[in-house]
Protein backbone atom coordinates (compact mmCIF):
# COMPACT_ATOMS: atom_id res chain seq x y z
CA UNK A 1 0.00 0.00 0.00
CA UNK A 2 1.62 3.19 -1.16
CA UNK A 3 -1.14 5.31 0.52
CA UNK A 4 -0.51 6.10 3.93
CA UNK A 5 -3.45 6.73 6.25
CA UNK A 6 -2.64 9.22 8.95
CA UNK A 7 -5.16 11.93 9.15
CA UNK A 8 -3.87 15.32 8.88
CA UNK A 9 -6.07 19.13 8.48
CA UNK A 10 -4.12 21.18 5.47
CA UNK A 11 -5.44 24.10 7.69
CA UNK A 12 -3.33 22.49 10.92
CA UNK A 13 -0.09 22.76 8.85
CA UNK A 14 -0.91 26.52 7.20
CA UNK A 15 -1.17 27.72 10.79
CA UNK A 16 1.73 26.35 12.05
CA UNK A 17 4.25 27.12 9.24
CA UNK A 18 2.71 30.91 8.93
CA UNK A 19 4.07 31.43 12.64
CA UNK A 20 7.55 29.55 11.48
CA UNK A 21 7.75 32.17 8.67
CA UNK A 22 6.94 34.89 10.90
CA UNK A 23 9.82 34.32 13.17
CA UNK A 24 12.47 35.33 9.68
CA UNK A 25 9.75 37.37 7.40
CA UNK A 26 8.99 40.60 9.45
CA UNK A 27 6.97 41.76 6.21
CA UNK A 28 4.27 38.61 7.18
CA UNK A 29 1.35 40.28 8.46
CA UNK A 30 -1.81 38.19 8.88
CA UNK A 31 -5.71 39.46 8.70
CA UNK A 32 -8.44 37.78 9.55
CA UNK A 33 -12.47 38.26 9.19
CA UNK A 34 -14.07 36.91 12.37
CA UNK A 35 -12.84 32.92 11.80
CA UNK A 36 -8.94 33.07 13.00
CA UNK A 37 -9.49 30.02 15.08
CA UNK A 38 -11.10 28.13 12.50
CA UNK A 39 -8.35 29.31 9.31
CA UNK A 40 -5.68 28.58 12.23
CA UNK A 41 -3.96 32.36 12.10
CA UNK A 42 -5.01 32.68 15.54
CA UNK A 43 -1.71 31.06 15.95
CA UNK A 44 -0.03 34.04 14.53
CA UNK A 45 -2.04 36.24 16.08
CA UNK A 46 -0.81 34.56 19.75
CA UNK A 47 2.79 34.76 18.30
CA UNK A 48 3.08 38.28 16.87
CA UNK A 49 0.00 40.11 18.20
CA UNK A 50 1.23 43.40 16.56
CA UNK A 51 1.39 42.14 13.12
CA UNK A 52 -2.18 40.16 13.40
CA UNK A 53 -4.99 42.47 13.05
CA UNK A 54 -8.73 41.38 13.14
CA UNK A 55 -11.22 42.88 10.44
CA UNK A 56 -14.22 42.02 11.65
CA UNK A 57 -17.02 40.13 9.78
CA UNK A 58 -16.36 42.43 7.10
CA UNK A 59 -14.82 40.68 3.86
CA UNK A 60 -14.77 43.84 1.48
CA UNK A 61 -12.53 45.70 4.25
CA UNK A 62 -10.10 42.38 5.00
CA UNK A 63 -9.12 42.39 1.27
CA UNK A 64 -8.57 46.22 0.51
CA UNK A 65 -6.78 46.60 4.21
CA UNK A 66 -4.57 43.51 3.20
CA UNK A 67 -4.51 45.33 -0.46
CA UNK A 68 -2.94 49.22 1.15
CA UNK A 69 -0.65 46.93 3.63
CA UNK A 70 0.90 45.40 0.72
CA UNK A 71 1.47 48.73 -1.17
CA UNK A 72 3.52 49.68 1.72
CA UNK A 73 6.00 46.47 1.12
CA UNK A 74 4.16 43.97 3.84
CA UNK A 75 3.18 40.16 2.77
CA UNK A 76 -0.55 40.15 3.99
CA UNK A 77 -1.71 36.80 4.39
CA UNK A 78 -5.88 37.28 4.46
CA UNK A 79 -7.73 34.30 5.99
CA UNK A 80 -11.26 33.28 6.30
CA UNK A 81 -13.54 30.42 4.65
CA UNK A 82 -13.41 29.95 1.06
CA UNK A 83 -16.85 31.34 -0.11
CA UNK A 84 -16.72 34.30 1.75
CA UNK A 85 -13.34 35.31 0.98
CA UNK A 86 -13.94 34.89 -2.91
CA UNK A 87 -17.80 35.23 -3.35
CA UNK A 88 -17.87 38.13 -1.14
CA UNK A 89 -14.84 40.57 -1.75
CA UNK A 90 -14.35 39.37 -5.51
CA UNK A 91 -14.40 42.82 -6.80
CA UNK A 92 -12.22 43.77 -4.05
CA UNK A 93 -10.11 40.76 -4.87
CA UNK A 94 -10.10 42.00 -8.42
CA UNK A 95 -9.89 46.09 -9.19
CA UNK A 96 -7.38 46.38 -5.34
CA UNK A 97 -5.18 42.78 -5.39
CA UNK A 98 -5.05 41.09 -8.63
CA UNK A 99 -4.71 44.50 -10.94
CA UNK A 100 -2.33 45.96 -9.48
CA UNK A 101 -0.61 43.12 -8.79
CA UNK A 102 0.30 43.05 -4.94
CA UNK A 103 1.85 40.72 -3.18
CA UNK A 104 -1.58 39.61 -0.95
CA UNK A 105 -1.78 35.74 -0.21
CA UNK A 106 -5.96 35.27 0.08
CA UNK A 107 -5.11 31.74 2.05
CA UNK A 108 -9.09 30.66 2.68
CA UNK A 109 -10.29 27.29 4.37
CA UNK A 110 -13.11 25.24 4.47
CA UNK A 111 -13.26 24.87 0.93
CA UNK A 112 -15.48 22.33 -1.51
CA UNK A 113 -17.77 20.32 0.03
CA UNK A 114 -15.83 18.75 2.43
CA UNK A 115 -16.61 21.72 5.05
CA UNK A 116 -19.63 19.40 5.83
CA UNK A 117 -22.91 19.99 7.66
CA UNK A 118 -23.02 23.34 7.11
CA UNK A 119 -24.09 23.10 3.59
CA UNK A 120 -24.24 25.13 0.50
CA UNK A 121 -24.04 28.61 1.89
CA UNK A 122 -20.66 27.17 3.68
CA UNK A 123 -19.46 25.00 0.87
CA UNK A 124 -17.99 26.31 -2.41
CA UNK A 125 -16.87 24.74 -5.33
CA UNK A 126 -16.45 27.58 -7.29
CA UNK A 127 -13.44 29.48 -6.22
CA UNK A 128 -10.99 28.14 -8.18
CA UNK A 129 -12.92 28.96 -11.42
CA UNK A 130 -13.69 32.41 -10.44
CA UNK A 131 -9.77 33.18 -9.01
CA UNK A 132 -8.00 31.49 -11.89
CA UNK A 133 -9.89 33.67 -14.39
CA UNK A 134 -8.45 36.85 -12.73
CA UNK A 135 -4.65 37.87 -14.65
CA UNK A 136 -1.97 37.90 -12.25
CA UNK A 137 -3.60 35.19 -10.00
CA UNK A 138 -2.00 31.88 -8.89
CA UNK A 139 -4.24 29.59 -7.83
CA UNK A 140 -3.13 26.92 -5.68
CA UNK A 141 -4.92 23.33 -4.58
CA UNK A 142 -2.95 21.69 -2.03
CA UNK A 143 -2.97 17.96 -1.33
CA UNK A 144 -2.46 17.41 2.21
CA UNK A 145 -0.79 18.67 5.16
CA UNK A 146 2.91 18.38 3.86
CA UNK A 147 2.31 19.78 1.04
CA UNK A 148 0.42 22.75 2.63
CA UNK A 149 3.18 23.47 4.22
CA UNK A 150 5.82 23.32 1.31
CA UNK A 151 3.25 25.54 -0.37
CA UNK A 152 2.98 28.39 2.43
CA UNK A 153 6.98 28.00 2.46
CA UNK A 154 7.03 28.91 -1.56
CA UNK A 155 4.38 31.72 -1.29
CA UNK A 156 7.23 33.72 0.16
CA UNK A 157 9.47 34.09 -2.22
CA UNK A 158 6.54 34.58 -4.82
CA UNK A 159 5.53 37.95 -6.35
CA UNK A 160 2.05 38.58 -6.82
CA UNK A 161 -0.94 37.45 -5.46
CA UNK A 162 -1.76 33.97 -4.73
CA UNK A 163 -5.22 32.04 -3.64
CA UNK A 164 -4.85 29.07 -1.83
CA UNK A 165 -7.83 26.49 -0.81
CA UNK A 166 -7.98 24.24 1.96
CA UNK A 167 -9.85 21.99 3.23
CA UNK A 168 -11.54 21.93 6.78
CA UNK A 169 -11.21 18.20 7.56
CA UNK A 170 -8.44 16.21 8.16
CA UNK A 171 -7.57 14.53 5.15
CA UNK A 172 -5.02 11.67 4.19
CA UNK A 173 -1.37 12.09 4.50
CA UNK A 174 0.82 10.69 1.46
CA UNK A 175 3.62 12.87 1.55
CA UNK A 176 5.94 12.85 4.44
CA UNK A 177 7.15 16.03 6.36
CA UNK A 178 10.07 16.73 3.75
CA UNK A 179 7.75 16.65 1.27
CA UNK A 180 9.00 12.97 -0.42
CA UNK A 181 6.23 10.49 -1.25
CA UNK A 182 7.32 7.02 -1.99
CA UNK A 183 11.32 7.26 -1.04
CA UNK A 184 11.02 10.48 -3.83
CA UNK A 185 12.11 13.83 -2.71
CA UNK A 186 10.37 16.52 -4.79
CA UNK A 187 10.65 20.07 -4.49
CA UNK A 188 7.12 22.02 -3.98
CA UNK A 189 7.87 24.79 -7.30
CA UNK A 190 4.45 26.42 -7.91
CA UNK A 191 3.91 26.27 -11.22
CA UNK A 192 5.18 22.59 -11.22
CA UNK A 193 2.80 19.93 -11.54
CA UNK A 194 4.14 16.63 -9.56
CA UNK A 195 4.69 12.90 -10.62
CA UNK A 196 3.50 10.74 -8.18
CA UNK A 197 3.42 7.86 -9.96
CA UNK A 198 4.35 6.79 -13.88
CA UNK A 199 2.22 5.42 -16.08
CA UNK A 200 1.32 4.77 -19.88
CA UNK A 201 -2.05 3.58 -20.28
CA UNK A 202 -4.25 6.93 -18.80
CA UNK A 203 -2.86 10.10 -16.52
CA UNK A 204 -5.21 11.07 -13.70
CA UNK A 205 -4.57 14.90 -13.36
CA UNK A 206 -5.96 15.77 -9.80
CA UNK A 207 -5.40 17.89 -6.91
CA UNK A 208 -6.88 18.53 -3.31
CA UNK A 209 -8.01 15.92 -1.36
CA UNK A 210 -8.50 14.10 -5.13
CA UNK A 211 -4.73 12.96 -4.75
CA UNK A 212 -4.80 10.46 -2.26
CA UNK A 213 -8.25 9.08 -4.16
CA UNK A 214 -6.16 9.19 -7.09
CA UNK A 215 -3.36 7.45 -6.08
CA UNK A 216 -5.92 4.44 -4.74
CA UNK A 217 -7.48 4.72 -7.93
CA UNK A 218 -4.46 3.77 -9.91
CA UNK A 219 -3.69 0.43 -7.36
CA UNK A 220 -6.76 -0.23 -8.63
CA UNK A 221 -6.28 -0.42 -12.19
CA UNK A 222 -3.00 -1.35 -12.19
CA UNK A 223 -4.69 -4.83 -10.57
CA UNK A 224 -6.63 -4.77 -14.15
CA UNK A 225 -3.75 -3.98 -16.37
CA UNK A 226 -4.24 -0.63 -16.40
CA UNK A 227 -1.10 1.64 -16.03
CA UNK A 228 -2.03 5.08 -14.93
CA UNK A 229 0.19 8.31 -14.78
CA UNK A 230 -1.20 10.28 -11.10
CA UNK A 231 0.43 14.01 -11.82
CA UNK A 232 -0.58 16.26 -8.75
CA UNK A 233 -1.53 19.79 -10.52
CA UNK A 234 -1.38 21.89 -7.32
CA UNK A 235 -1.04 25.11 -8.94
CA UNK A 236 -4.13 25.38 -11.42
CA UNK A 237 -2.47 28.70 -12.34
CA UNK A 238 0.25 28.78 -13.75
CA UNK A 239 -1.07 25.65 -15.08
CA UNK A 240 2.16 23.24 -15.90
CA UNK A 241 1.14 22.95 -19.78
CA UNK A 242 4.32 20.82 -20.57
CA UNK A 243 3.11 17.69 -17.94
CA UNK A 244 -0.49 17.77 -19.81
CA UNK A 245 0.87 17.61 -22.97
CA UNK A 246 3.45 14.96 -22.23
CA UNK A 247 0.97 13.15 -20.28
CA UNK A 248 -1.67 13.45 -23.45
CA UNK A 249 1.31 12.44 -25.94
CA UNK A 250 2.29 9.80 -24.52
CA UNK A 251 -1.02 8.60 -22.79
CA UNK A 252 -3.61 9.80 -25.11
CA UNK A 253 -6.24 9.17 -22.65
CA UNK A 254 -6.74 11.75 -19.32
CA UNK A 255 -8.64 12.15 -16.28
CA UNK A 256 -9.06 15.13 -14.04
CA UNK A 257 -10.33 14.72 -10.38
CA UNK A 258 -10.69 17.85 -8.03
CA UNK A 259 -13.20 18.68 -5.57
CA UNK A 260 -14.88 21.56 -7.05
CA UNK A 261 -17.56 21.89 -10.01
CA UNK A 262 -17.15 20.39 -13.09
CA UNK A 263 -16.99 24.19 -14.88
CA UNK A 264 -14.42 26.14 -14.82
CA UNK A 265 -11.92 24.16 -12.39
CA UNK A 266 -8.73 21.85 -12.80
CA UNK A 267 -10.54 19.85 -15.50
CA UNK A 268 -11.62 22.56 -17.56
CA UNK A 269 -7.90 24.00 -17.70
CA UNK A 270 -6.80 20.87 -18.58
CA UNK A 271 -9.06 20.67 -21.89
CA UNK A 272 -8.64 24.13 -22.63
CA UNK A 273 -4.82 23.05 -23.12
CA UNK A 274 -5.31 19.92 -25.04
CA UNK A 275 -8.47 20.94 -27.00
CA UNK A 276 -5.80 23.59 -28.21
CA UNK A 277 -2.73 21.65 -28.43
CA UNK A 278 -3.25 18.05 -28.71
CA UNK A 279 -6.93 16.61 -28.74
CA UNK A 280 -7.14 13.70 -26.65
CA UNK A 281 -10.33 12.05 -24.78
CA UNK A 282 -10.62 13.83 -21.27
CA UNK A 283 -12.95 12.47 -18.45
CA UNK A 284 -13.80 15.09 -15.60
CA UNK A 285 -14.24 13.74 -11.94
CA UNK A 286 -15.91 16.63 -10.22
CA UNK A 287 -18.82 18.18 -8.88
CA UNK A 288 -21.76 18.40 -11.11
CA UNK A 289 -23.60 22.49 -11.73
CA UNK A 290 -25.26 22.30 -8.57
CA UNK A 291 -25.86 23.32 -5.15
CA UNK A 292 -24.71 21.00 -2.52
CA UNK A 293 -25.79 19.79 0.24
CA UNK A 294 -25.62 19.47 4.39
CA UNK A 295 -23.72 15.89 5.05
CA UNK A 296 -20.98 14.66 6.62
CA UNK A 297 -17.64 15.20 4.55
CA UNK A 298 -16.92 11.17 3.78
CA UNK A 299 -20.81 11.10 2.68
CA UNK A 300 -20.73 14.59 0.28
CA UNK A 301 -17.42 12.84 -1.01
CA UNK A 302 -19.15 9.71 -1.74
CA UNK A 303 -22.56 11.75 -2.88
CA UNK A 304 -20.83 13.64 -5.12
CA UNK A 305 -18.66 10.85 -6.87
CA UNK A 306 -15.30 12.37 -5.96
CA UNK A 307 -13.94 9.28 -5.10
CA UNK A 308 -11.03 6.12 -6.34
CA UNK A 309 -13.61 4.13 -7.52
CA UNK A 310 -15.06 6.72 -9.96
CA UNK A 311 -11.99 8.08 -10.65
CA UNK A 312 -11.40 4.56 -11.84
CA UNK A 313 -14.47 4.05 -14.18
CA UNK A 314 -13.69 7.39 -15.68
CA UNK A 315 -10.20 6.13 -16.13
CA UNK A 316 -11.56 2.97 -17.64
CA UNK A 317 -13.84 5.38 -20.05
CA UNK A 318 -10.94 7.79 -21.02
CA UNK A 319 -8.90 4.49 -22.45
CA UNK A 320 -11.73 3.15 -23.80
CA UNK A 321 -12.60 6.89 -25.98
CA UNK A 322 -9.07 6.71 -26.80
CA UNK B 1 -8.69 66.28 -20.82
CA UNK B 2 -11.51 64.55 -21.13
CA UNK B 3 -12.80 67.19 -23.65
CA UNK B 4 -9.45 65.92 -25.80
CA UNK B 5 -9.89 61.99 -24.65
CA UNK B 6 -13.84 62.49 -25.97
CA UNK B 7 -15.23 60.69 -22.88
CA UNK B 8 -14.51 61.25 -18.70
CA UNK B 9 -15.93 63.06 -15.71
CA UNK B 10 -15.16 66.51 -15.55
CA UNK B 11 -17.72 67.38 -12.77
CA UNK B 12 -16.53 65.54 -10.25
CA UNK B 13 -12.90 66.30 -11.20
CA UNK B 14 -13.75 70.05 -10.93
CA UNK B 15 -15.31 69.76 -7.10
CA UNK B 16 -12.08 68.00 -6.28
CA UNK B 17 -9.60 69.88 -7.50
CA UNK B 18 -9.08 72.78 -5.58
CA UNK B 19 -8.30 70.39 -2.56
CA UNK B 20 -5.85 68.29 -4.50
CA UNK B 21 -4.05 71.16 -5.34
CA UNK B 22 -3.62 72.33 -2.24
CA UNK B 23 -2.79 68.98 -0.79
CA UNK B 24 0.08 68.11 -3.71
CA UNK B 25 1.13 71.80 -3.51
CA UNK B 26 1.03 72.69 0.62
CA UNK B 27 0.73 69.49 2.31
CA UNK B 28 1.70 66.36 1.12
CA UNK B 29 5.64 65.67 1.60
CA UNK B 30 5.95 63.99 -1.99
CA UNK B 31 8.94 63.83 -4.53
CA UNK B 32 8.40 63.87 -7.76
CA UNK B 33 11.83 62.08 -8.63
CA UNK B 34 11.37 59.24 -6.13
CA UNK B 35 7.86 58.12 -6.43
CA UNK B 36 7.77 55.51 -4.29
CA UNK B 37 10.34 57.84 -1.34
CA UNK B 38 9.26 55.03 1.60
CA UNK B 39 8.75 57.99 4.13
CA UNK B 40 6.44 59.96 1.40
CA UNK B 41 2.77 60.89 2.52
CA UNK B 42 0.12 58.62 0.87
CA UNK B 43 -2.81 59.99 -0.41
CA UNK B 44 -5.13 57.13 -2.28
CA UNK B 45 -8.07 59.21 -4.61
CA UNK B 46 -11.43 56.45 -3.69
CA UNK B 47 -13.23 58.40 -6.16
CA UNK B 48 -10.70 57.06 -8.88
CA UNK B 49 -13.42 58.50 -11.61
CA UNK B 50 -12.17 62.03 -11.04
CA UNK B 51 -8.20 60.97 -12.20
CA UNK B 52 -8.23 63.92 -14.63
CA UNK B 53 -8.12 66.48 -11.57
CA UNK B 54 -5.48 64.37 -10.06
CA UNK B 55 -3.59 63.59 -13.15
CA UNK B 56 -3.14 67.30 -13.91
CA UNK B 57 -1.87 67.77 -10.60
CA UNK B 58 0.94 65.13 -10.89
CA UNK B 59 1.59 66.61 -13.84
CA UNK B 60 2.09 70.33 -12.97
CA UNK B 61 4.09 68.52 -9.67
CA UNK B 62 6.29 66.77 -12.00
CA UNK B 63 5.68 63.08 -11.37
CA UNK B 64 5.58 62.87 -15.47
CA UNK B 65 5.54 64.95 -18.28
CA UNK B 66 2.15 67.36 -19.09
CA UNK B 67 2.04 65.79 -22.94
CA UNK B 68 0.86 62.59 -21.23
CA UNK B 69 -2.51 64.44 -20.21
CA UNK B 70 -3.32 64.35 -23.80
CA UNK B 71 -3.29 60.68 -23.97
CA UNK B 72 -5.90 60.20 -21.58
CA UNK B 73 -7.71 57.29 -21.69
CA UNK B 74 -6.05 56.48 -24.89
CA UNK B 75 -4.44 52.66 -25.78
CA UNK B 76 -1.00 52.99 -24.37
CA UNK B 77 -1.22 56.31 -22.54
CA UNK B 78 0.04 55.92 -18.76
CA UNK B 79 -3.18 57.42 -17.84
CA UNK B 80 -5.98 55.13 -17.97
CA UNK B 81 -9.88 55.86 -17.77
CA UNK B 82 -9.60 55.15 -13.69
CA UNK B 83 -6.04 54.94 -11.67
CA UNK B 84 -3.62 52.46 -12.15
CA UNK B 85 -0.90 52.50 -9.83
CA UNK B 86 1.10 50.35 -11.88
CA UNK B 87 0.96 52.71 -14.83
CA UNK B 88 1.06 56.65 -13.73
CA UNK B 89 4.32 57.52 -11.44
CA UNK B 90 2.52 58.95 -7.95
CA UNK B 91 -0.52 57.68 -8.42
CA UNK B 92 -0.35 55.35 -4.52
CA UNK B 93 -3.53 52.79 -5.43
CA UNK B 94 -5.40 51.47 -8.33
CA UNK B 95 -8.97 52.69 -7.64
CA UNK B 96 -12.19 53.23 -9.71
CA UNK B 97 -14.47 50.69 -8.52
CA UNK B 98 -15.81 52.88 -5.86
CA UNK B 99 -16.23 52.16 -2.08
CA UNK B 100 -12.59 50.62 -1.81
CA UNK B 101 -10.14 53.32 -1.24
CA UNK B 102 -10.80 54.01 2.69
CA UNK B 103 -9.40 50.41 3.91
CA UNK B 104 -6.55 50.93 1.87
CA UNK B 105 -5.80 54.12 3.26
CA UNK B 106 -6.27 51.81 6.36
CA UNK B 107 -4.01 49.47 5.60
CA UNK B 108 -1.28 52.05 4.71
CA UNK B 109 -1.99 53.20 8.11
CA UNK B 110 -1.30 50.37 10.00
CA UNK B 111 2.05 49.86 7.80
CA UNK B 112 3.07 53.14 9.38
CA UNK B 113 2.57 52.26 12.35
CA UNK B 114 4.13 48.66 12.15
CA UNK B 115 7.27 50.69 10.70
CA UNK B 116 7.21 53.26 13.40
CA UNK B 117 7.20 55.93 10.18
CA UNK B 118 5.67 59.47 10.45
CA UNK B 119 3.72 60.03 7.22
CA UNK B 120 0.16 60.55 6.82
CA UNK B 121 -2.57 58.80 5.08
CA UNK B 122 -4.89 61.24 3.01
CA UNK B 123 -7.99 59.77 1.38
CA UNK B 124 -10.52 61.43 -0.73
CA UNK B 125 -14.12 59.85 -1.11
CA UNK B 126 -17.07 61.13 -2.96
CA UNK B 127 -20.31 61.49 -1.37
CA UNK B 128 -22.41 59.33 -3.69
CA UNK B 129 -19.77 56.62 -2.93
CA UNK B 130 -19.94 56.69 0.43
CA UNK B 131 -23.12 54.55 -0.32
CA UNK B 132 -20.83 51.68 -0.78
CA UNK B 133 -20.78 49.25 2.39
CA UNK B 134 -17.52 48.97 2.33
CA UNK B 135 -16.76 52.51 3.38
CA UNK B 136 -18.62 51.72 6.60
CA UNK B 137 -16.70 48.94 7.87
CA UNK B 138 -13.31 50.66 6.90
CA UNK B 139 -15.20 53.70 8.89
CA UNK B 140 -15.15 51.07 11.92
CA UNK B 141 -12.19 49.34 11.53
CA UNK B 142 -10.27 53.03 11.22
CA UNK B 143 -11.66 54.19 14.70
CA UNK B 144 -11.19 50.64 16.47
CA UNK B 145 -7.58 50.47 15.29
CA UNK B 146 -7.18 54.38 16.31
CA UNK B 147 -5.68 55.51 13.29
CA UNK B 148 -5.16 59.34 13.80
CA UNK B 149 -2.67 59.07 10.64
CA UNK B 150 -5.73 58.60 8.57
CA UNK B 151 -7.09 62.03 7.32
CA UNK B 152 -10.18 61.05 5.03
CA UNK B 153 -11.52 64.08 2.93
CA UNK B 154 -15.35 63.32 1.69
CA UNK B 155 -16.34 65.78 -1.58
CA UNK B 156 -19.40 66.57 -0.62
CA UNK B 157 -20.44 68.10 -3.99
CA UNK B 158 -24.25 66.92 -3.43
CA UNK B 159 -24.34 64.89 -6.57
CA UNK B 160 -24.11 61.54 -8.39
CA UNK B 161 -24.89 60.30 -11.32
CA UNK B 162 -28.79 59.97 -11.23
CA UNK B 163 -28.73 63.46 -9.69
CA UNK B 164 -29.14 64.83 -6.16
CA UNK B 165 -27.77 62.21 -3.52
CA UNK B 166 -30.49 63.45 -0.99
CA UNK B 167 -32.54 62.05 -3.88
CA UNK B 168 -30.94 58.43 -5.58
CA UNK B 169 -30.45 58.07 -1.45
CA UNK B 170 -29.65 59.96 1.47
CA UNK B 171 -26.82 60.21 3.04
CA UNK B 172 -27.36 63.59 5.73
CA UNK B 173 -26.74 63.53 8.40
CA UNK B 174 -23.56 62.92 7.22
CA UNK B 175 -21.34 64.27 9.84
CA UNK B 176 -23.31 62.68 12.79
CA UNK B 177 -22.96 58.97 10.55
CA UNK B 178 -18.98 59.97 11.20
CA UNK B 179 -18.77 60.82 14.39
CA UNK B 180 -20.83 57.77 15.54
CA UNK B 181 -18.85 55.59 13.88
CA UNK B 182 -16.06 57.14 15.99
CA UNK B 183 -14.40 59.75 13.82
CA UNK B 184 -13.05 63.86 14.56
CA UNK B 185 -15.46 65.56 11.61
CA UNK B 186 -13.94 68.52 10.36
CA UNK B 187 -15.98 71.15 7.88
CA UNK B 188 -14.64 72.88 5.51
CA UNK B 189 -17.36 75.18 4.19
CA UNK B 190 -16.14 76.13 0.82
CA UNK B 191 -14.16 73.80 -0.81
CA UNK B 192 -13.03 75.98 -3.40
CA UNK B 193 -11.92 78.65 -1.00
CA UNK B 194 -8.05 78.02 -0.72
CA UNK B 195 -7.39 79.66 2.60
CA UNK B 196 -10.02 76.98 3.68
CA UNK B 197 -8.78 74.43 2.87
CA UNK B 198 -5.30 75.17 4.18
CA UNK B 199 -6.42 75.83 7.09
CA UNK B 200 -8.90 72.79 7.56
CA UNK B 201 -6.03 70.42 6.45
CA UNK B 202 -3.60 72.11 8.71
CA UNK B 203 -6.32 71.61 11.26
CA UNK B 204 -6.75 68.09 10.55
CA UNK B 205 -2.53 67.29 11.41
CA UNK B 206 -2.47 66.86 15.57
CA UNK B 207 -2.49 63.22 16.06
CA UNK B 208 -5.11 62.80 18.79
CA UNK B 209 -6.32 59.06 19.13
CA UNK B 210 -8.60 59.08 16.39
CA UNK B 211 -8.78 59.60 12.33
CA UNK B 212 -10.16 62.35 11.00
CA UNK B 213 -12.67 63.27 8.25
CA UNK B 214 -12.95 66.68 6.44
CA UNK B 215 -16.53 67.24 5.16
CA UNK B 216 -15.80 69.16 2.43
CA UNK B 217 -18.69 71.43 0.63
CA UNK B 218 -18.11 71.61 -3.18
CA UNK B 219 -19.39 72.73 -6.07
CA UNK B 220 -19.59 69.55 -8.72
CA UNK B 221 -18.50 71.11 -12.22
CA UNK B 222 -16.90 74.46 -10.27
CA UNK B 223 -16.00 77.49 -12.34
CA UNK B 224 -18.38 76.76 -15.39
CA UNK B 225 -21.42 78.18 -14.97
CA UNK B 226 -23.67 75.54 -16.73
CA UNK B 227 -22.03 72.52 -15.41
CA UNK B 228 -22.10 73.88 -11.85
CA UNK B 229 -24.64 71.74 -9.74
CA UNK B 230 -25.58 69.68 -12.78
CA UNK B 231 -25.73 65.90 -12.25
CA UNK B 232 -25.23 65.49 -16.55
CA UNK B 233 -21.56 66.55 -16.00
CA UNK B 234 -20.76 63.84 -13.79
CA UNK B 235 -19.34 61.68 -16.73
CA UNK B 236 -19.41 62.69 -20.18
CA UNK B 237 -17.41 65.34 -22.14
CA UNK B 238 -18.24 68.62 -22.78
CA UNK B 239 -19.26 68.62 -26.60
CA UNK B 240 -17.42 71.36 -29.00
CA UNK B 241 -19.68 74.63 -28.37
CA UNK B 242 -19.53 73.59 -24.50
CA UNK B 243 -15.60 73.60 -24.32
CA UNK B 244 -15.57 76.78 -26.32
CA UNK B 245 -17.97 78.83 -23.31
CA UNK B 246 -16.18 77.07 -20.91
CA UNK B 247 -12.96 78.34 -22.15
CA UNK B 248 -14.09 81.40 -22.27
CA UNK B 249 -15.41 81.83 -18.75
CA UNK B 250 -11.97 79.99 -17.88
CA UNK B 251 -9.92 82.95 -19.68
CA UNK B 252 -8.61 84.71 -16.10
CA UNK B 253 -5.98 86.83 -16.41
CA UNK B 254 -2.22 85.08 -16.91
CA UNK B 255 -4.22 81.40 -17.66
CA UNK B 256 -3.95 79.86 -20.75
CA UNK B 257 -6.50 76.92 -21.55
CA UNK B 258 -4.01 75.17 -23.95
CA UNK B 259 -5.54 74.13 -27.33
CA UNK B 260 -5.18 70.80 -28.12
CA UNK B 261 -6.92 68.72 -31.34
CA UNK B 262 -8.84 66.09 -30.45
Amino acid sequence: MTVKRAMAAARDAFGRTLVELGRTHREIVVLGADLSSSTRINWFAEAFPDRFFECGIAEENLITVAAGLATCGKMPFASTFAVFETERAYNQIRQAVAYPNLNVRLVCTHSGVTVGPDGASHQTTFDVAIMRVLPNMTVLVPADAPETAAAVRAMVSHQGPIYMRLGRTPVRTFYDDDYSYNGVKHRFEIGRSVELRRGRDVAIICNGVMVAEALDAADALAAEGVDARVINMHTVKPLDETAILQAAGETGALVTAEEHSLIGGLGGAVAEVVARHHPVPVEMVGVPDIYTESGEAEELLHLYGLTAHEIAAAARRAVNRR
Amino acid sequence: MTYNAGSGHPGGSLSAVDILTALYFHQLAVDPADPRWPDRDRFVLSKGHVCPALYAVLAEKGFFPKAALWTLRRPESILQGHPDMRLTPGVEMSTGSLGQGLSVACGMALAARLDAKEYTVYCMLGDGEVQEGNVWEGAMFAAHQRLDNLIAILDRNRLQIEGFTEDVVALDPLADKWRAFGWEVLLLADGHDMRQILAVLDAAMPRQGKPKIILAHTIKGKGVSFMENQAEYHGRALTAAEMDRARQELAIPGFQVEDHDR
